[in-house]
């Protein structure tokens, strides 16, 4: 069951800045969603906006569905009542977090009395109870914040997070400034916890390494949207976008010769929140970007199974497009995860056939036929080894995927059939697949499209629409996909059909422009 | 990086000791450390918070004056007037961590960099001193940063300011405690390519005082492993950190995220350095006393009751645990 589905949340502070510009994000009871990002990335507006923890004047649109009740419509009555009991958050700086003057027993007993309507006894002895969960004994109940050390203090915050039995913990670097051992008991504590009771967990933070490692699912968030996503490992060990690729990158590997004396890191700042660049937000900093990305903005797109990034060298989900427009949403989702395989080698096709016609050129040379070819081949290349290139897919990613087992969570439903499809799509015409795909546009993408998907993808461009809802990023931004003509320069490599819907920027997603209104 | 050469800086028996509150024990912060860095080397000193890693970074700069033993510097012994360590901070400067409270916020850039000059003196051509100094800290092109103030910066640009006014002076060594806690990843690592350029281009030492093993590995020809106020393993990084002989190294490594095998979660925190346990220091917390091994191996009762020499400073590979050096331990 989903336990939160965040839907194309958007918050705006007072002074103007769109500090999160549409994040989708689902989570269901038990699992681990890591969100990463640097400083001013908007994931903790997003923890704050998640319990309406903002300040007055912040405008924030979007859904935000604890359990399906909308956060941002109930009356404050029913969120002082989900805050503690619903949701509840760990914050960063247990230091400053804990008032000073009061004794942490008192304070963790706090939220039961209030909440729960215990009385003062029943209370203290949860407030007991909740501590030694914590690790730390029940003694320490009438100790005061200084007399505990970091760890301790970040132990009285989960035992207080933990106070209301909530569904949902919401983690905010909950290990930054401590100690790698320290920090190890840390998320082994929440690990547990979350195991124990089944709950749900959004841990924030900066060290994507850690991310990787506690959690399920992992959300890479950049100036304000989410740029990539999948399970955890996954991402952390081939991200897709180059910023993802970026961030791991500059966690070192210890033992491996490649970052001995080779700090990696990303050049340039993070963006300013205030002034975002054009176009795609990453481009001042990116090493692969095209002339296009300055001007075309960017959208999550399907990029294999249950992953999403944002680049234009992800080939563009058109299959996801088409899909979302058929009836069951979710169904249509995997569908999407399905057709990945096949992936490029249909958006091959498309390139060669209407690419020129659409003109996603706007880049280089794509208007002449052979120039299509060159920016598909670009991408294709070293980096994106999954989607890309079918056959390579099948190495790195490609096998886990197939097997699924990987990271089960929502993709159950049609898993059944579409596994074998998927497995066979790349397996069969995986090699002629691609070429093929280049020289003619029909060819594989019949076979390949494991099924309708395809179909629906190829007349995609219709398909638009997409309120399709949940993770609709990619989707709605379909939404002006009608004409190929819209489909302006699309840098694209997603050259056909794709850059078509997706990267209409303006008259597409008008909602997704906030950072404009600035 | 075992080349025979004379420290630069050298640490002998370095005792640091507070007053206990009280008349309490006094916390013993640093408890008898030999370091050596040579020209040009770059040492990290790694440890929990609280294992006296800041205190022996300040020592060495004369910052705290040591209650007992020795700090040498380029041979001689540091003096601790102000005079003479107002010429040694010429040659030795240190970066903190969060350069946002480094730094003054009403001064500019060019202040802040040129102010080390100014109370130096002597420099006759101020301001193409401070703009070698920015951009050798890749700030360029310097002249756009002379008026900014810190708050306009980011935090990366805020660390290159600092390191830029550390590089002014044209130290020998540069003493770095934490210097990229405070920033974001993608950040991180030009900040560390950034010293390590500096070692190539300048032949600048740095001692890089940290907790994160990761930074070691990246920028660190020598590891120095710190617990409880002694240094417990030090060696070449490449051998400290991929094949670490003492258990609280080991420990450390396999509770970082990609470490391979079972992680071993430390209960507990570093004791009290006004207690520090009798025998081996680590005694309380080690896990191979806890299951079983050094008794197997024989070392147990000398874990206990015995402690370990001081390690020597040089470049040698070095661990001071009983277990770990029972030749071929029954493992």
């Amino acid at each position: 069951m989903t336990l939160l589905e965040v839907r194309n949340l958007e918050v705006t502070y007072p002074g103007g800045v769109a500090a999160v510009r549409g994040v989708d994000l689902s989570l269901t009871a038990g699992q681990k969603v890591g969100v990463a990002g640097e400083s001013g990335s908007g994931k903790s507006t997003l923890a704050l906006a998640l319990l309406r923890l903002l300040p007055p004047g912040t405008r924030v649109s979007g859904e935000i569905l604890l359990n399906g009740e909308d956060v941002l419509t109930m009356r404050w009555g029913r969120v002082r009542a989900v805050r503690w009991a619903g949701a509840s958050i760990v914050f960063q700086g247990a230091m400053h977090s804990l008032n000073p003057v009061h004794r942490i027993g008192d304070q963790i007993a706090e939220p039961v009395l209030l909440h729960q309507g215990a009385t003062a006894a029943q209370a203290r002895r949860r407030a007991g109870e909740l501590l030694e969960q914590a690790g730390l004994p029940a003694a320490r109940a009438s100790a005061y914040p200084h007399e505990l050390s970091g760890g301790q203090r970040q132990r009285v915050m989960i035992a207080m997070a933990l106070a209301c039995d909530p569904q949902l913990i919401i983690a905010d670097e909950p290990t930054t400034a401590l100690d790698v051992m320290i920090q190890a008991q840390i998320l082994g504590l929440i690990q547990g916890l979350v195991t124990d009771q089944d709950v749900g967990l959004i841990m924030i933070s900066h060290d994507l390494a850690v991310l990787a490692d506690s959690c399920d699912r992992l959300v890479i968030m950049y100036a304000g949207r989410v740029i990539e996503e999948g399970p955890a490992q996954q991402v952390y060990e081939n991200a897709l976008h180059p910023y993802g690729q970026a961030l791991s990158a500059s966690f070192p590997h210890i033992g491996d010769p490649a970052s001995r004396f080779a700090p990696r890191g990303l050049a340039g700042d993070p963006p300013d929140p205030s002034a975002l660049p054009s176009g795609c937000a990453f481009h001042p900093r990116c090493a692969e970007a095209l002339e296009g990305c300055a001007t075309e903005d960017q959208f999550l797109r399907e990029a294999g199974r249950g992953r999403r990034a944002a680049c234009v060298h992800v080939p563009v989900g058109v299959v996801g497009v088409a899909a979302r427009d058929s009836s069951v949403p979710e169904q249509a989702a995997d569908v999407t995860e399905l057709a990945v395989g096949t992936g490029p080698a249909v958006e091959v096709a498309q390139s060669a056939g209407p690419g020129g016609s659409s003109g996603p050129g706007g880049r280089d040379e794509q208007g002449r036929p052979g120039g299509s070819a060159g920016p598909v081949e670009r991408v294709g290349s070293a980096r994106h080894a999954g989607p890309t290139d079918p056959a390579r897919s099948a190495g790195p990613t490609g096998p886990a995927e197939a097997t699924g087992p990987a990271e089960p969570a929502e993709r159950a439903t049609p898993a059944g059939p579409a596994e074998p499809a998927e497995r066979a799509t790349p397996a069969g015409p995986a090699e002629p697949a691609e070429p093929a795909g280049r020289a003619t546009p029909a060819g594989p993408a019949g076979p390949a499209g494991p099924a309708g998907p395809v179909e629906g993808m190829t007349t995609g461009r219709a398909a638009g629409r997409a309120e399709g809802s949940d993770s609709g990023t990619a989707a709605a931004r379909a939404e002006s996909p009608g004409h190929p003509g819209t489909g302006h320069p699309s840098p694209s490599p997603g050259p056909g059909p794709g850059p078509g819907p997706e990267n209409t920027p303006d008259p597409a997603a008008p909602p997704h422009d906030t950072r404009s209104p600035s | 990086m075992t080349t025979p050469t004379a420290p630069l800086l050298s640490a002998q028996g370095l005792h640091v000791a507070f007053p206990g509150r009280r008349g309490g024990a006094p916390a013993r912060a640093v408890d008898g450390v030999d370091l050596d860095i040579r020209p040009g080397e770059v040492v990290a000193l790694v440890g929990e918070s609280g294992c006296g890693k800041t205190t022996l970074a300040r020592s060495l700069l004369g910052l705290v004056p040591p209650t007992g033993g020795r700090v040498t510097f380029d041979g001689k012994p540091l003096q601790y007037s102000s005079r003479a360590l107002k010429a040694y901070r010429r040659r030795v400067q240190l970066v903190l961590q969060d350069p946002s409270g480094s730094l003054n916020p009403r001064h500019t850039v060019y202040d802040a960099v040129a102010e080390g000059l100014r109370i130096h003196g002597g420099v006759s051509d101020e301001q193409a001193v401070v703009a070698r100094a920015l951009s050798r800290a890749g700030l360029r092109p310097p002249e756009r940063f002379f008026l900014r103030y810190p708050h306009e910066l980011s935090g990366g640009q805020r660390q290159r300011v600092v390191i830029a006014g550390a590089l002014v002076l044209e130290p020998e060594l540069l003493v770095a405690d934490e210097p990229v806690a405070s920033l974001d990843a993608s950040v991180r690592g030009e900040i560390l390519a950034l010293l390590l350029r500096l070692r190539t281009e300048l032949g600048l030492a740095a001692l890089v005082v940290t907790h994160d093993l990761g930074l070691a590995w990246n920028i660190a020809d020598r590891v120095a492993v710190m617990y409880l106020g002694r240094i417990v393993e030090t060696g070449d990084a490449e051998r400290v950190l991929t094949a670490p002989q003492h258990p609280y190294t080991q420990a450390l490594l396999s509770v970082l995220p990609e470490a391979p095998g079972d992680p071993v979660v430390l209960s507990g925190e570093p004791p009290d350095p006004s207690r520090i346990p009798s025998g081996c220091r680590f005694r309380v917390r080690c896990q191979i006393l806890a299951s079983g091994e050094a008794e197997r191996a024989g070392v147990a009762h000398r874990c206990r009751t015995e402690d370990l020499e001081v390690l020597g400073g040089g470049g040698e590979a070095q661990v001071a645990c009983h277990w770990a050096r029972v030749p071929d331990p029954a493992v």
